[in-house]
């Protein structure tokens, strides 16, 4: 029986790229349905309707919400090739725990050094870089955070890549100074084909960037 | 079962430590169980978890496992052979749980906590109003994963019990501040009843505070400001 996979995303999510790059990851054909948050759609309505965001999986009808929990589920329906959890209770246990602070630490100071000024901006940079920082010790000298190949955490973090850049601008600093580490893993990372196919351009959401604070009305 | 190699860093009246040993009970794992004292933070908890610097912090054979949620399903894996499942074993099932157990910790626990942090009864309000809503929502979630039976999980509790349930006790002490029913029989009598199933289950009842105790911690934690 085919499976009937659609994604409901925005392209600069960095939370949607985490689900198209597992999904491309696996080799899963889907139909990539790009949502207008600020027109949402009935289906978005419908298939998430508590927290009404993207990026929601629709697998056979079924929607599955949240983008790690879509990606240990899509590790777990499509078994095939290089699984993004390690079998182990700890090393699983140490991958989720990281997830879990990208998702905690890292994503909240990336709003205040694009959105903000003056004090509060220079606060989420300097958060930013100590959240870094850390992520930078666990990766260590490995050349993904699982180890050899490509995971869980090397998802979670990715799509912060691609808006390195305009973080860099607006927080007025350099994360390659500061994480030379992560930033060699970004670009091995990025030539993967799921993690190239998956992230826009850098410049996409440099540009971006001031058309969303007109948007949400923010100067 | 298991011994010597288990310990948890913990307090009686957290909620997410309650979550790691419910699921030890569940899988009969004996464990020791450092208590940390209010106000301060030892160094074994600082060692262990060095990022949060948070309990429940699981030593499994000097290994630490921080998270109370990561918690438990490293419990459930580690100890696969032992007592039933906590985790839905189909990937569907397994989401969903998950998914739940996030909008609890996410969404509702916040909402329930700004009851007790509310200044004036406007704000208070508008956090029962929350609350209530929210709640709401976890009926739905029940009817949706319980699927006729008695627990989240099925015949047995497991990790949206486990998540949810633990707020049981700071649930009753959340209304007795506010004065304000939280857990309507009439208005979710799903979630109502589950409550008390969870609560006399034989791996939970040991654990949960006893209201007043726990009331008078929250006094403590959560000062009413001065008039």
């Amino acid at each position: 029986m085919a499976d009937e996979v659609i994604l409901l995303d925005y392209w600069p999510s960095m939370f949607g790229m985490r689900t198209r790059v597992a999904l491309e990851e696996k080799n899963i054909k889907f139909d990539y349905r790009e949502q207008d948050l600020f027109n949402k759609s009935p289906i978005l309505l419908e298939m998430n309707p508590v927290h009404k965001k993207i990026p929601v999986l629709i697998h056979n009808g079924k929607p599955v919400c949240e983008s790690l929990i879509q990606v240990e589920y899509i590790d777990e329906t499509w078994p095939g090739g290089n699984p993004f959890l390690p079998s182990d209770p700890y090393q699983r246990a140490q991958a989720k725990f990281w997830g879990d602070f990208i998702d905690k630490k890292v994503y909240g100071p990336t709003r205040l050094i694009w959105g903000a000024k003056g004090e509060e901006q220079e606060a989420g940079t300097k958060e930013f870089i100590e959240m870094l920082k850390m992520l930078e010790s666990e990766l260590g000298d490995k050349t993904y955070f699982g180890g050899e190949t490509f995971g869980y955490v090397d998802i979670a973090m990715i799509g912060f890549y691609c808006w390195f850049d305009v973080l860099e601008k607006c927080g007025n600093f350099s994360i390659e100074a500061e994480c030379p580490k992560l930033i060699a893993w970004a670009k091995r990372c990025m030539k993967r084909e799921s993690v190239a196919k998956s992230l826009p351009d850098s410049d996409k959401i440099t540009k971006f960037v001031p058309e969303l604070k007109k948007k949400i009305g923010i100067e | 079962m298991v011994t010597g190699d288990v310990k948890l860093i913990g307090s009686w009246a957290s909620v997410f430590v309650m979550r790691a040993r419910i699921a030890l009970n569940l899988k009969s794992i004996s464990y020791e169980f450092l208590q940390e004292t209010y106000g301060t933070k030892s160094e074994l908890l600082l060692k262990s978890n060095p990022v949060h610097k948070k309990m429940p912090v699981l030593i499994h054979a000097d290994k630490p496992v921080c998270e109370s949620n990561i918690i438990v399903q490293y419990i459930d894996e580690a100890w696969s052979s032992y007592g039933p499942s906590i985790l839905p074993s189909q990937p569907y099932d397994n989401a969903i749980a998950r998914f739940w157990a996030a909008y609890v910790d996410d969404k509702w626990f916040i909402a329930l906590r700004s009851i007790l942090t509310a200044r004036g009864e406007e704000e208070k309000k508008a956090a029962i109003a929350e609350v209530e809503e929210r709640t709401d929502h976890l009926e739905k979630a029940f009817m949706e994963c319980s699927n006729g039976k008695p627990f989240f999980n099925g015949d047995h509790i497991g990790y949206l019990d486990i998540a949810l349930g633990s707020f049981l006790g700071w649930w009753k002490v959340v209304e007795l501040d506010a004065n304000h029913i939280l857990l309507d029989e009439t208005k979710t009598p799903s979630l109502f009843q589950w409550a008390e199933r969870f609560c006399n289950d034989p791996d939970v009842k040991p654990l949960m505070p006893e209201t007043t105790k726990l009331a008078e911690f929250a006094r403590k934690l959560f000062p009413k400001p001065q008039a």
